[in-house]
Order: C-alpha cells, then structure tokens, then sequence
C-alpha cells in the first residue's frame, strides 16, 4: 500500500501567504471567541461542587433542577452526563458555607424526592485552589513555550525555534477558541491535553526542520524555497500516517472513553489536525519570512563527507 | 552492516524478561482480604497477634488461602467475599473484645492473588488511584496564621508573668498580629527586659524604638521558630488525623503532608464522606480535674454509688477513677507536651507547658492540693479517658509541669502523644473533595482499558498492511513498548488513574510516530535506488536523529506538566514521560534489533517486505 504517490515537489511555499492569511484568520476569530464568550471553566478552575448521581429509571431534569433549586443556591447547572439516567449538578462555590456540606444537602432532598438515587462521584474544590491551578497551569505553559525554545534554537536555529513556537501557540489558542465558541468544559485533563498536544506538534516542526537542514546540505544548488518544498513534500506521507496513528488511538478514547475522557480526547483531535496544517503551512512559512538560509545550518564543515554517500558513516 | 554483536540481544532479552515478570502481576487480579493492623500507637502488631488470628478463623471454620505477616500488618486471603465477610467478624471478635476501645484495626481489603515467587522479586500490581478504585480524597489546609497568632498569643502571657516575676515595670504588653508589643518606660528596664528575654526564650528576636519619652520593644518568633511552629503543628494534625482515621477501620489511609500547609487524605474503598468528614473535624478536649479521694468515692471505684459531684472514668488501663465534676484547666490552656528526662533522677517523664493563665490557676490549685492526685482527661465524641493521674508534690508556678512516677520511655512518649493529639494544633479546612463510587471506579478501568485495546489493535492492523512486515515489525515494537511501561510503572509503585490510562493510550499513539518515520525512511531510500541491507541501515540512521529531536520536545512538555501539573495532571505526566523514554528504547532499539534479526543475516538480500515502494517513473515496483 501506499497513498501517496507525488511526482514532483509541492510548491507549498508559493502559496504561504494564502496559508498564512488563513491562520491569521482562524487564529484571529479563536481570539475573539476566547474574548467574547470565555472558556467554560470547570470547577476544578472555578471552584464548587460537582455532583454526579444515577437513577435506575431516565431521570426528569426539571425536577431535579426544582429540587435543588429550593435549597436555595444561586447558579446551580444541571445536566445529563453520559447516559440519560445519569445526571450531573453544578453548584456554585459559596463564601462562608463550608461547601464540603453542600453535596450531602443536596444529595438528601434528591433521595427524599426519588429513594432510586445513587452517589457516583463529587467534587469540590474551593476557591483558593482553583485559582492555583490556574496559576499553575499558565506557568506550565510558559515553561514549555521557553524550554521548547531554548531546545529548538541550540539544536537548530533561532528562527526555527521562534516560527515553530509561534504556529504551535496558534494551535494552542486555536484548541482554546473551539472550546469557547462550544462551551466545552474546559478541566484539568484538557490543560494537560492541550500541553501534551504542544509538545506533540512540535513535533512536526522537528522533523520538517530536520529534513530542511538535511536539504541544505544535500542540495547544493536548490533554493531556500525549493529546498523547504522539498523537504515538506518528503515529509508529508509520514506526516499523515502518523498523524492518522495517534488520531486513531484518540478516536478509540473518544468513542470508549467515556464522559470523563470525552474532552480530553476532543483537544486532542483539534491539535492533531491543526497540528498538521500548522507544522507544515505555518511553521515553515514563518521560517521562510524570517530569512532561513543555507548558512544559519550549516556551519563550516569540518570534513566534507557527502551524506548522500550510501557508504559514508557506514558504522554501527 | 545490519548485525547487532550479541550483547545488544542480551540487553534486549534481559529487558524483555524483566518486563514480564514486573508486568506478570497486574494479570492474577486481587483476592478478597482481611487486615489487621494496629489502632494505637502502644499496640505492635506482632507473630502473636498472628497466631490470635489463625485461632479465630479456625475456630469460625473460616479456612484462609494465606495468612501472613506483613510490615506491621496481617493479612488473610480468601476465596471468596462471603468468607471474607465471615472471617472479619470472626477476627474482630476476639481481637476486639471491647468495641468502644478497639486496640486494633480490622479491615476489609483487597490483595494481590499473584504467587510468592513475585512478590520476593518485589513485583507488585500497579497501584490503582481513587478514580479506579472508588473512595473518599480529601485536600485539608492548615490555618497556619492561626497556629502562629495562638502561639504569639500564649507568648503574651508568658512574657507578663516573666516579667512581673523578675520585677521589672512596664507600661503595657499587647499582641499587635505576630508580635507582641512592651512599652517600657525608659533605657534601663530595657536592657533589663532584652536581657532577661534573650536568656529565657532564645527563639524570640526582639526590636526597640524610642516612642517619646518611652520605649517600645517589638517581640517575635525567629523565623526558624516560626517555621518550626508550623511544621509541628502540621506534624501534629496528620498525627492527629491518623488517629482518628484508623477508628474508620480503612485499609490502606493515605496521609500525606503536601506542600508547606496542606494535608492530603486519600481513603479507598470509603462510601461515608459524611462519617469520615465527621472523623476528620473532630475535635478533642482536654480537661485537668482533680480526684475525688473521698471514702465515699473510694468505696464508688469498687463499684459503689459515685457520690455527688464527681463521676467514674476509666483509666488506660481499664481502672476506674472517680474525679470531680470540676473543671481546673481546659486543653486551650495547654500549649505544649513533649516526652523528656528528669534532669536529676533520669526517669523518663512527660513535660507540660500552659499558658500565663492556665499557669496562675495551675499554681493556685497546686498549692492548696499538695499530695492529693490530678487527673487529665480527654474527651472525644462525649466519652471521656483518664489519660493520666499523678500525685501533686508541691506548687507548680511558671506554667512548665512535669508528670513523673512509673513511666516507661514509650508510656511517657504516647501520653504527650495523647495530650497533644488531643486536638487540631492549627484548625483545618477541607478545600478539595472528591468522591468516586465503586462501580465507577469499576467503569473507568473498563473505558480505559477499552480506549487502549481498540486504538492498539487497529493500529497495527494498519500498520501491518501499509508496512507489510516492517509493520508486523512496529506492531511488535509497540507491544513491547506497552509491556515496558506497565512493567516500569509496577516497578515504581505509581498510581494509575484514568488520565493516567489515557496517556497510555497517548503514547502509544505518539510512539508509532518513531516507526513510521524509520519506515518511511527506508522505503525513501529504497525508491531512491538503494540496495536493501543499505537501505534499513540509512532509514534507522537518519530516522534516529529526528525521532530523538522530537521526542526531546515532547518530554519538555512532560517535565512541565509534571513539575506544575497537580492530581490527575500529576498522573497523566508520569505516564506520558515514561512512555516517551519507553519508546525511543522499543521503537528505535529493539524494533533495530528484530530487523537485524529477520534480515541481517542474509547477504544478498533482494527485497524487503515493507509494503509497496512507489518510484515516480510510473513503474510501481512490489518490493517483496
């Protein structure tokens, strides 16, 4: 098998500037989105208490809702959480009311209602701790933005460095901008899917990177641009493929997985897929604006071996 | 060219033994337990516990698969939960004959079913986190401000009578927050107070400034001292905590001390929040009284009419003890207990240290009771322990109380331990809750070893179709890779957690990038004209270079979510770094070595199978 049969380079880069409008664009309307509506935090960020409970029969959220609500808390949520028996609550983080009380409180008026009801799951988390993780997180983020950095440009080249880190932020903030346009939950699990899928996209900056430096040394004669188109056409079957693999392990937690992993497999197919379109469209078109040239990889040799040479470094 | 010398097989086959025998665990499944362990911390588990234990369940006619003796704890296996059940009744009976004093903690647990000969290697099944498990976990945080400012407070006092008793004039001691304020009136009673200070309490640290015609003198606790405030008080609540934890009969409590001010309590298998958040805020008191040593109270102890006024508690020992319904002291008046020697006799002997009020009360009471008995009691849930009687031998002033007499260094260390264990050092609040019932638990495991077994069965039927037998290669490759990191993972004792499950699905995922890349890479070599054996050598050399490039990257990630990552983040990071490290040794490493196996031998090798190799000239050639 194989599927992808390419006669000739792509001329990926002629068209960088289409690509590049068409980040700005997606990146720009995530921004927005990000601004206008927000994430939807979870209560591990906002702080409260999360209930999950199961009836034997499908429950009736009104009232469930009517319930809870003449206990008297202000924003309470209640939704299905899976499957239409399960159901789960939402409840505010309260000032003053040791809210560890609140689950029981309620967990009486729904058993004194329907006797069915059964305790699956809480959590609460209060204030303070929320706003840590909130902290924590932003420090991770930064944390891998500058250690990816400092990595890329000791081992390649600042500008590779800058442009790899630059289209894979836009994926960040493009996982994000899907999050707040849908008003997906936004958990402690989707943070680290979004940093995982950080350090995974840069991935495919790597390897194109890697294959543009080959180049430079390989081609002599070929351009910078001829040399990039090169190297992303040579790329892009393993590109895919892997991409498919990994997409299929995160299908499998999407569709087995459950509630709980439901959108920490969702970020990670965001930042799968625009983790393709960006290494490949964005990463090196940045590179490209910034200058990338022969002489920012190859430093003067030391030895001329011609890595073309089949036999050369022909040792184990 | 393509040939391994034979010590990197060994290598190869010496890691893949041990991850079979360090995964091989994880298979045998759990076996219904019971297990006692110790209630107080007098008690010792020890071989004649044991043997109490195997009567019991002989005499029940419970018949377990296994008992043993196991780090401080016993535990018997069985075949089944109704045996189990039985057998706890059994066990709980005669080594608990009182139940309102249980010396022991009997138990309901899970054990592994896997055979002696690994455990001996010290191969134990992944330790599974509350989410898979079902249970309670509670984040506590210690009110640090308050310990300090109760400190400062009691300072306050000592620092009054200190002075009064050397004589020396002032104009007034106020707490201002942490410190404590002294307004002296000039030079002299100054250096007089700073002298007198730094020779009583050389943790404190003191600052003066003129104030018009006055001095005032700033007071404080060194910051090491702080720091030590703090850090007993934290030791002291976990301390605390355990105590009352084992009364809910838990397996296997967790209790841990996180960051500077927090406490993390993880209890599996508990379904009562409301009884263990009950256990958790209890507060003790501790109350001084004085023996009632009437006759009439003396004929009471042998089981007479307890006269009016006083009541009958016991003492550790089980001894009845009539003592005055009067209260002399109260524990808030206690600032501290610490186990110690006499200086004279070098008897083992419990030091007590109360605060400036409980001191005058404490010297007034001793004075008029000179030779009559005290009692301290503590009360927990409403009942009431005699923890310990002494004889008073003269008036006790300055607030520092020595309880000596027929005490052996382990007594003397467990009644300090009571006295303070008495309550919280620092009250506490509960910040993070999180409950998981046991059928979810169950679920989780289910979904997540679902997500896994789906995702990797297709991807090496893909893998085996587009890559032929370089595929079948990789597939293998990722088998190991999944058995290396499970083995690591039991080896390590970490948790697994649901988000830890996923990121083992992840990085599977991720690892296949490695294989993909080297095969890519040959059948790239191959299109370009190369001859076979030249072929799998370029592909895993140039391949190496960028599969480590990009899983250096992927790692920093890892380190980043692990070193600020909390809880399930926490869980999932583990996993995801070891997964990485894993599969730069599976995919690159032993994927190398089954191909120099396979083909390196021949020497004039036509053809690899690694599915089609397309060459842009239009003639599709089939390479195998």
């Amino acid at each position: 098998m194989e599927f992808f049969k390419i006669k000739k380079d792509i001329p990926f880069m002629k068209n960088a500037l289409v690509f590049n409008a068409i980040s700005f664009v997606t990146f720009a309307l995530a921004v927005f989105f990000l601004f206008s509506k927000g994430l939807h935090l979870s209560v591990e960020f906002t702080g409260g208490t999360l209930m999950e409970v199961s009836y034997s029969q499908p429950a009736d959220l009104n009232k469930v809702r009517a319930t809870v609500g003449t206990l008297g808390f202000s924003e309470v949520q209640v939704q299905n959480f899976g499957t239409a028996r399960d159901v789960m609550i939402r409840l505010p983080a309260q000032k003053g009311v040791s809210s560890a009380q609140q689950s029981e409180k309620v967990l009486t008026a729904l058993k004194a209602d329907n006797a069915d009801v059964t305790l699956r799951r809480t959590e609460f988390v209060g204030p303070q701790v929320g706003d840590e993780l909130a902290h924590d997180g932003l420090k991770a983020l930064a944390f891998v933005v500058i250690g990816i950095v400092i990595y890329l440009a000791v081992r390649f080249e600042w500008k590779f460095a800058v442009s790899a880190i630059i289209a894979n932020l836009h994926d960040v903030i493009i996982i994000l901008g899907f999050f707040a346009f849908f008003q997906w939950e936004f958990s402690l699990a989707v943070l680290a899917a979004v940093l995982a899928v950080l350090g995974y996209s840069v991935n495919e900056s790597v390897v194109i990177f890697d294959r543009i430096r080959e180049n430079f040394r390989r081609f002599r004669k070929m351009s910078t641009v001829e040399v990039i188109d090169n190297a992303i056409t040579s790329t892009i079957s393993r590109t895919i493929i892997t991409h498919g693999c990994t997409q299929i392990m995160v299908l499998s937690m999407l569709l087995f997985g459950g509630e709980t992993l439901h959108y920490f497999a969702m970020a990670l197919t965001i930042g799968i897929c625009f983790g393709i379109y960006s290494s490949v469209f964005v990463a090196a078109a940045i590179a490209m604006w910034l200058g990338i040239q022969r002489e920012d990889l190859i430093k003067p040799l030391k030895k001329d071996n011609d890595p073309s040479d089949e036999n050369a470094g022909a040792v184990v | 060219m393509n040939r391994y010398p034979v010590w990197k097989y060994a290598i190869i086959v010496i890691a893949l033994l041990l991850g079979v025998v360090y995964t091989l665990p994880n298979f045998f499944g759990e076996a219904p337990a019971v297990q006692v362990s110790s209630g107080k911390a007098t008690i010792k588990v020890d071989t004649g516990t044991l043997q109490k234990v195997e009567d019991a369940l002989k005499a029940a006619g419970v018949s377990p698969q296994s008992v043993a003796l196991e780090g401080g704890s016993i535990r018997a296996r069985f075949d089944s939960t109704d045996n189990q059940l039985k057998a706890k009744d059994a066990v709980q009976k005669a080594l608990i004959p009182d139940a309102a004093d249980p010396h022991f903690v009997v138990a309901l647990n899970l054990v592994s079913r896997s055979p002696e000969w690994l455990g001996a290697l010290h191969a134990a099944p992944m330790y599974l986190g509350l989410d898979l498990r079902g249970g309670v976990h509670f984040m506590l945080q210690v009110d640090m401000q308050a310990a300090l400012t109760q400190r400062v407070e009691s300072l306050t006092g000592d620092l009054r009578s200190l002075l009064r008793e050397k004589d020396i004039r002032h104009g007034g001691i106020s707490r201002n927050g942490q410190t404590v304020e002294i307004r002296l009136r000039d030079a002299q009673q100054l250096e007089a107070t700073k002298r007198v200070l730094s020779a009583q309490f050389p943790d404190l640290q003191t600052q003066d400034a003129a104030d018009g015609a006055e001095f005032r003198l700033t007071v404080s606790n060194k910051p090491e001292a702080a720091r030590k405030v703090q850090e007993q008080a934290l030791k002291q609540n976990i301390t605390t905590l355990h105590n009352r934890i084992n009364e809910l009969g838990v397996a296997e409590p967790v209790i841990q001390q996180q960051g500077l001010d927090r406490i993390v309590v993880q209890l599996p298998g508990v379904q009562d929040t409301a009884k263990a958040k009950d256990i958790l805020g209890r507060t003790a008191t501790l109350e001084v009284r004085m023996v009632d040593e009437s006759t009439e109270a003396r004929a009471a102890e042998q089981g007479g009419i307890v006269p009016f006024g006083a009541e009958r508690y016991l003492e550790r020992e089980g001894r009845p003890l009539i003592v005055k319904k009067q209260v002399v002291l109260t524990g808030d008046n206690l600032t501290d207990a610490q186990p110690g020697f006499d200086n004279q006799t070098q008897e083992p002997v419990v030091n007590l240290t109360l605060d400036a009020k409980g001191a005058r009360i404490f010297k007034d009471v001793t004075r008029e009771n000179v030779g009559k008995r005290m009692a301290i009691l503590l009360f927990e849930k409403g009942k009431g322990e005699v923890v310990t009687a002494p004889v008073i031998r003269s008036e006790i002033g300055g607030g520092r109380v020595q309880i000596s007499g027929r005490m052996t260094t382990a007594e003397a260390n467990d009644t300090a331990l009571l006295l303070r264990a008495g309550s919280l050092a620092a009250p506490m609040e509960i910040i993070e809750e999180r409950t998981i019932g046991p059928s979810l638990g169950a679920e989780n495991i289910a979904k997540g070893f679902n997500s896994v077994t789906w995702g990797f069965l297709v991807i090496v039927a893909f893998m085996c179709l587009y890559y032929a037998m370089f595929g079948l290669v990789s597939g293998i490759a990722l088998a190991v890779n999944l058995l290396f990191l499970v083995a690591i993972l039991s080896m390590l004792q970490a948790t697994l957690t649901l988000p830890g499950m996923a990121a083992m699905a992840l990085a599977l995922g991720m690892a296949i990038d490695s294989n993909v890349l080297i095969n890519e890479r040959v059948r790239e070599e191959l299109r370009n004209g190369a001859s076979p054996q030249a072929a799998i050598h370029a592909g895993y050399d140039r391949a190496w270079a960028t599969i480590f490039d990009s899983n250096i990257t992927t790692l920093i990630a890892g380190v980043a979510l692990l070193a600020f990552g909390s809880g399930p983040v926490r869980g999932f990071a583990v996993v995801h770094c070891i997964g990485i490290l894993t599969s730069m040794f599976s995919a690159v490493f032993f994927s190398r070595g089954l191909v120099n196996l396979w083909y390196g031998s021949k020497k004039k090798l036509k053809s690899v199978s690694i599915g089609t190799v397309w060459r842009p000239e239009g003639s599709s050639v089939k390479a195998d």
